[in-house]
């Protein structure tokens, strides 16, 4: 047995029983790690007498005593390195502990290493990383999905046991289908961004990537919560995420919208994600189709008001109070403009320009304020769709990995790819993705991603039906070829 | 679709963004390509329609003014490029 590859369930009742101790759990990792991170590129950073010595103070009797949580390096823990994937904040040391880590260590959980990701969360590919690109376990020829791409292929290919990401328009569940995890990005208020380097801050969310849909309840269980630091977090109970998925779906009644099969996806992946629909009418859960007509302008107006608000907080990087700062300048301001120029990477600069734009004199009302109306309407087509059915089934992303470089310098083609995830993060609801098969044919087997989305602080429900399609089909079980 | 043509070297001004002749011309393409893509909007009747700026249901949130523990200036300079005497140390900005 191989502790890297095992469940938190399986470890935690190893742990209790005395069978292993937490260093055996990082020992393992560890080892993966130096065998297969030159290779995958999932890390950017890690410290493990750090986490051993963590690890010797465990409380046992948590509900996370002593797992190992590997953590996206957009997530401040106090004393490791923060660096968003970023030149700009090489260097830069986190200060204090955001909430969800000061969460995960009551839980018993050893925040361990920092993951790969796009710079500033931006990007589809973690291609847009300052410490070069992770790799999908799957090809390593291929891109493991972004922004969150290290959580991802760490988790799949046991260089973690469970990971955080963040999500603002799909950078959990996208990359998660990339390498055949779980991903689950929450209810927008369910966990705390006190913490989280802000993208854009009314879409982003922590999130969990996991194996398996249990280990996604119990990280989420122990990650949610109200939080004073967090003017958006939600006050609103808890549920025990672990103890409501046994419930099956016999009874439930999905939506599939017609708008997300679309001309010009790839055939396995309409194939895989049809079949799985199938398979749960077959396990007694009843289909209806539904329409969420607002979904084709979902993209434009999320590539309106994620970099309009990202332009906005991406301003605090300025070369004064933390980060790189450009040597040579005249002034103050020929000093942020050229410590941003030699800061950011080409993706984060073309968002800025975006952004800035979009909110110039003159442009606001024609973009940004537009876009949130845009997002009232998308917002009323689920709560219309949720009238009738208490999930809704779609593909995650419109095909399987893509080859690293493919669409790099086609920032369209690349945003396209968001197609299906946006929506989510615009309306504030709940979504997550679980393998439901792989491509066939020549080449290399890749893992396709199915995304269930919920009612606002449903997660419940979603994380119940994933359960119960994880164990009932195959896929949760594949590894890959490394 | 009309055309956009970004000035870039313009917005970057604004953004305090330095950018070199290249990156106007490729940037400038790429995010004319973009925001004709996003023109599709305007053909939208949003009459009526409110705007949400977030999904959260709540609005105003306040705390107790009282002072709390926050992290000390040595620590708070630790990230600094530049510091000295507890202070941030920029370029001049007055003559």
């Amino acid at each position: 047995m191989n502790l890297a590859l095992e469940p938190i369930s399986t470890l935690r009742a190893r742990l209790r029983g005395r069978e292993i101790c937490p260093r055996d759990i990082l020992a393992a990792i560890r080892e993966r790690v130096e065998e297969l991170n030159l290779a995958l590129n999932a890390y950017v950073h890690h410290d493990w007498d750090a986490a051993m010595a963590e690890a010797d103070r465990a409380d046992l009797s948590l509900p996370l005593g002593g797992i190992p949580v590997a953590i996206k390096d957009v997530i401040s823990v106090r004393g490791q390195p923060c660096t968003c994937g970023s030149r700009i904040l090489q260097g830069h040391v986190a200060l204090y502990d955001a909430t969800v880590i000061g969460n995960l260590r009551r839980s018993g959980a050893i925040p361990v290493g920092r993951l790969n990701m796009d710079e500033f969360a931006m990007g589809s590919s973690n291609e847009n990383s300052f410490y070069g690109p992770c790799r999908n376990p799957w090809d390593t020829s291929r891109a493991p999905g972004g922004s969150s791409g290290g959580s991802a292929a760490a988790v799949a290919a046991g260089l973690a046991v469970a990971a955080l990401g963040s999500d603002t328009g799909g950078s959990i569940r996208q990359p998660a289908a990339f390498c055949g995890c779980v991903g689950l990005k929450p209810t927008y208020g369910r966990v705390s961004r006190y913490g989280l380097v802000a993208f854009a801050s009314s879409l982003d969310q922590i999130g969990p990537l996991t194996r398996t849909v249990e280990d996604a309840a119990i990280v989420l269980g122990a990650i949610s919560g109200h939080d004073p630091a967090d003017c958006t977090s939600v006050d609103t109970g808890v549920p025990d995420f672990a103890a409501s998925l046994g419930g099956g779906v016999r009874g439930l009644r999905f939506g599939v919208p017609k708008e997300y099969f679309i001309p010009g996806m790839d055939p396995a992946v309409e194939r895989a994600v049809r079949a799985a629909i199938d398979h749960l009418a077959h396990e007694g859960a009843e289909i209806v189709e539904i329409s969420l007509p607002h979904t084709e302008h979902a993209i434009a107006s999320y590539y309106i008001i994620a970099p309009a608000e990202a332009s906005s907080n991406l301003a605090r990087f300025d070369g004064v109070r933390y980060g790189h700062r450009a040597k040579d300048a005249t002034d103050v301001i020929d000093c942020y403009a050229k410590t941003r120029q030699q800061g950011f990477g080409k993706e984060v600069k073309r968002r800025i320009l975006l952004g800035t734009y979009v909110l110039s004199s003159g442009y606001y009302d024609a973009y940004y304020l537009r876009a949130q109306k845009v997002r009232t309407l998308m917002r009323r087509d689920f709560e219309r769709a949720f009238e009738t059915c208490d999930a809704i089934l779609t593909p995650t992303a419109p095909s399987p990995a893509f080859k690293l470089g493919e669409k790099l310098d086609d920032p369209i083609s690349m945003y396209l790819g968001d197609v299906f995830t946006i929506a989510v993060n615009m309306a504030g609801i709940c979504g997550i993705s679980l393998p439901c098969g792989f491509t066939g044919g020549a080449g290399a087997r890749l893992p396709i991603g199915l995304q269930i989305i919920g009612k606002p602080f449903d997660e419940a429900t979603i994380l119940r039906v994933a359960h119960h399609y994880e164990q009932t089909t195959p896929w949760h079980r594949e590894r890959p070829p490394l | 679709m009309g055309t956009v043509n970004i000035d870039v070297a313009y917005v970057a001004h604004l953004a305090r963004l330095k950018v070199t002749q290249e990156e106007v011309e490729a940037f400038g393409g790429q995010l004319d390509g973009v925001l004709r893509h996003i023109e599709a909007l305007t053909r939208l009747d949003l009459a009526g329609i409110e705007p949400t700026a977030h999904a959260a249901p709540i609005h105003n949130v306040f705390r107790a003014d009282q002072p709390r523990p926050s992290i000390p200036p040595s620590e708070a300079l630790s990230n600094a490029p530049l510091a000295a005497n507890d202070l941030f140390i920029t370029p001049k900005i007055v003559e």
